[in-house]
């Protein structure tokens, strides 16, 4: 165990002076991108806001099954086959058949190749579960036709939350998936979200349809409140143009009316259809509809042909801000409900970096005094091999561009206060061995041999606790077992490469000394 | 060194720790745990006021008039910083927290927020069904590694000696209330590494000397080990509790919980490895029989 060949001698110092570079890289600067690594902060160090956005999909799925009935209607008129009696209930489609045909349509849409009910063939699955009970259907999503909806909504709401936040500015934002439901936002530097999370919880659906002319609430037509919330009003639900057909909007000032308005282009579609709808409603109201409340309700003086308009409202200048940047990113497929934040502000995250250097100093000047106190000249080889256990682990956070997190730096001492238990092991092994053994390098040499499974059990250990804590934890802990994971592995690198090298030089020329440990 | 006879205590101690463990166990199920606003849901903010003469009550009194659930308020590090939680917690409303902090300020004058978290009570659930998994795996990984590694009685006396840190640990956060949050279950499953580790160590050394004494019976056979590994058992862990320490008390206020829990563990991993784990190999009747029969295999 004490022989080193030159080239391993070699390998392991390039090795540790390449890593420890990185370390010292954090400290200082270079012009280029991969001698420059910097160490990634956490939210906890740097400041910031952590929201977890989850979408209400029963919304898309009721809207959903509403475009499925109407397809259905459709398939079984082409195929002569008379259904009454459609209804959506429970997120489910009823609806009766005559009993004469009910092997015809259940074949229909449980057949492999069914045109209706899509078969996913990696699932072995169709989109519908379906359930016959005499004359009567139900059609339900399957599990994985759900899990295809959810995606494909997931994959659209991350879009609209993408641009939301971009266009808000703040840097370097962190967008996540989380399973099919759920989005994660990290906004490092922000500490106070308010704005983001008053921007991401509105879905913009907008849309413009005609304030009904009579008064009276009839097939055709809602009943929606006002945003002011004072008064109310019956429209038609016929969309004349929606959010879709925008292609900008931004604040401007209305130089008539002196107020803040929102000013929109539409494309080429929405503009011919809103050209037609105002030309044949010259005189009556156009109610401006955000989120099924109504914004206004300006009365049509002429016919807007050029796809130019204004949205008036009771804005101030920084809500007709925030209106143009949720209708220019456009409207989420679903609502998001914010279901978990977590903000840290800038000088507790400053505050934190101080007490954690603080702590790590302590700590390593504490265990090296201990260290050097029990073993004299070993307790110095032990410390080295400390030190550059620290720049190496240090150095591989940095070039990985791992996260540091607050508990990630109590992980760092953590290491520290452990990491020498290898080389105590050692030691304490040796120490037994030249009891017994004049010839010190053969009681060196098997004081090595002999703890090392020992040493290995003992890491492996934490090593799995680690392991599981990175895989079961989340955020800042996941930055504890970072740390700690390879904590270990630069702790067995330092005892074994570099601890063991140096006493290996240390024994050889001091082999007839008479108390060497 | 002198040798130390810590067998004669197996039983005195054995007593001690079923005491703890039962009295643990009697808090946990009839006091139960504090569980943090990670578990249990709701919001917390840290908040620096500006002058010392902002005390308690008056701050507990303004919350009390906000209408949030039960409001507790505590001292964080030092006069002017404190944390409050409450039960309420709405996200999703965007002025939720600055409505909190205008009626704050009109009360007490001006204060800074310095961190807020808000959990709803879906996370919450989540997030303590996954650190109670987290518990369960790394036993059970423990718990298989070292039966690959060593025979049943010694994997029995390992898990006896984990069970017994995590329940008195966890007895220890129930009988002064402190608060469970996620960095506990990060530091409880690093007690449970540091727990097996350290009983390894010794296990390791009573299986070398089963072989090496063919004649010594596991009672004293046990001693011997625990007086060999004595040494290093108490450098890694005076080390190991040094630089806990320092967390302790320099590394914040956020991260006291995690270090005190981590410094039970290791006082508790440190005494149960020599206490209980050792113990069990001698009610379990270990014999040089026990490794010759496993190494035949």
């Amino acid at each position: 165990m004490l022989y080193f060949s030159k080239l391993r001698v070699f390998s392991v110092l390039i090795f540790t002076l390449i890593i420890s570079y990185f370390t010292i890289s954090n400290f200082t600067k270079v012009d280029d991108e991969f001698f420059s690594k910097n160490i990634k902060l956490g939210l906890d160090l740097q400041g910031g806001s952590y929201l977890l956005l989850e979408i209400d999909n029963n919304p898309v799925i009721v809207q959903r099954l509403q475009s499925k009935v109407l397809e259905l209607k459709k398939f079984f008129k082409d195929k002569n086959i008379k259904i009454r009696n459609f209804s959506i209930k429970d997120q489910s489609i009823f609806f009766d058949v005559n009993i004469i045909k009910k092997e015809e349509v259940l074949s229909l849409l449980d057949d492999d190749k069914s045109e209706i009910n899509t078969y996913f063939q990696q699932f072995k699955s169709h989109e519908f579960d379906i359930e016959n009970e005499d004359n009567s259907f139900k059609l339900t999503y399957s599990d994985y036709g759900l899990v295809l909806l959810k995606n494909s909504s997931l994959d659209q709401a991350i879009e609209t939350v993408r641009r939301r936040v971009d266009e808000v500015g703040t840097n370097e934002p962190n967008i996540l998936k989380r399973g099919n439901d759920r989005i994660l936002v990290e906004l490092p530097g922000l500490d106070d979200p308010g704005r983001i999370k008053s921007l991401l919880g509105k879905t913009a659906n907008l849309t413009f349809q005609f304030v009904a002319t009579n008064q009276e609430q009839s097939f055709g037509t809602e009943l929606l409140q006002y945003e002011s919330g004072d008064r109310e009003a019956i429209v038609s639900k016929r969309i004349i143009i929606s959010g879709d057909n925008l292609v900008d909007a931004k604040p401007t000032m209305n130089n008539q009316t002196n107020q803040t308005v929102v000013s929109f282009s539409l494309d080429r579609v929405g503009a011919r259809k809103f050209g037609k709808a105002t030309s044949s409603g010259v005189g009556k109201s156009l109610a401006i509809i955000l989120d099924g409340k109504i914004i206004s309700s300006p009365t049509v003086q002429e016919p807007i042909v050029g796809g130019n308009g204004q949205i008036s409202g009771d804005f101030t200048f920084q809500s007709a801000t925030d209106l143009a940047l949720l209708l220019r990113s456009g409207a989420l497929p679903a609502p998001l409900n914010i279901i978990e934040e977590r903000t840290v502000g800038p000088d507790l995250g400053k505050d934190s970096i101080n007490a954690g250097i603080m702590s790590l100093i302590i700590g390593f000047i504490l265990v090296v005094a201990f260290m050097f106190y029990k073993y004299r000249f070993f307790g110095l080889i032990a410390n080295l091999a400390l030190i550059s256990n620290l720049f190496l682990l240090v150095g591989i956070l940095t070039l990985f561009e791992a996260t540091l997190t607050l508990p990630g730096i109590a992980g760092i001492i953590l290491t520290v206060g452990m990491a020498v238990d290898a080389n105590v092991l050692i030691f304490e092994r040796i120490k037994e061995e030249l009891k017994n053994e004049n010839n010190s390098i053969i009681a060196f040499d098997s004081g090595y041999t002999k703890s090392r499974t020992t040493i290995l059990d003992a890491n492996i250990t934490t090593l799995i606790a680690a392991v599981i804590l990175f895989f079961m934890g989340s955020g800042p802990i996941k930055g504890f077992s970072i740390t700690l994971g390879i904590g270990i592995l630069t702790t067995l690198f330092s005892v074994y490469f570099i601890a063991r090298l140096i006493t290996a030089y240390y024994v050889i020329k001091n082999k007839h000394k008479e108390k060497l440990i | 060194m002198k040798t130390i006879y810590f067998n004669k205590f197996y039983k005195s101690f054995n007593i001690l720790s079923g005491i703890l463990i039962i009295a643990s166990l009697v808090f946990l199920v009839f006091k139960g745990l504090n569980f943090g606003v990670d578990f249990k849901g709701g919001t917390l903010i840290e908040l620096r006021t500006d002058k010392s003469s902002a005390n308690i009550t008056k701050i507990r009194d303004s919350f009390n008039q906000m209408n949030l659930g039960d409001v507790s308020v505590k001292n964080f590090g030092n006069e002017t910083d404190f944390v409050v939680k409450f039960e309420k917690q709405n996200s999703n409303d965007p002025k939720f927290i600055e409505e909190i902090k205008t009626k704050l300020s009109n009360s007490i004058g001006t204060v800074d927020f310095r961190r807020v978290e808000n959990v709803g009570p879906k996370v919450s659930a989540e997030l303590l069904r996954s650190g109670v998994i987290a518990i369960a795996l790394s036993l059970a990984a423990m718990l298989l590694y070292i039966w690959i590694r060593f025979e049943w009685q010694f994997s029995l006396g390992a898990i006896l000696a984990l069970f017994h840190d995590v329940i008195i640990t966890l007895g220890v956060f129930s009988v002064f209330s402190l608060e469970i949050n996620l960095s506990i279950v990060a530091a409880v499953l690093t007690i449970v590494g540091y727990s097996m580790n350290d009983t390894v160590v010794i296990f390791d050394r009573v299986r070398e000397n089963l072989r090496k004494y063919a004649d010594v019976k596991i009672f004293e056979l046990t001693n011997i080990s625990i007086n060999e590994t004595l040494s290093r058992t108490i450098i890694t862990s005076v080390t190991t509790l040094l630089a806990l320490l320092s967390i302790f008390i320099f590394g914040g206020e956020i991260l006291k919980g995690f270090s005190l829990a981590m410094i039970l563990g290791v006082i508790f991993g440190t005494y149960s490895s020599i206490y209980i784990a050792n113990p069990v190999l001698v009610s379990l009747k270990v014999s040089q029989r026990t490794i010759v029969k496993e190494e035949k295999e």
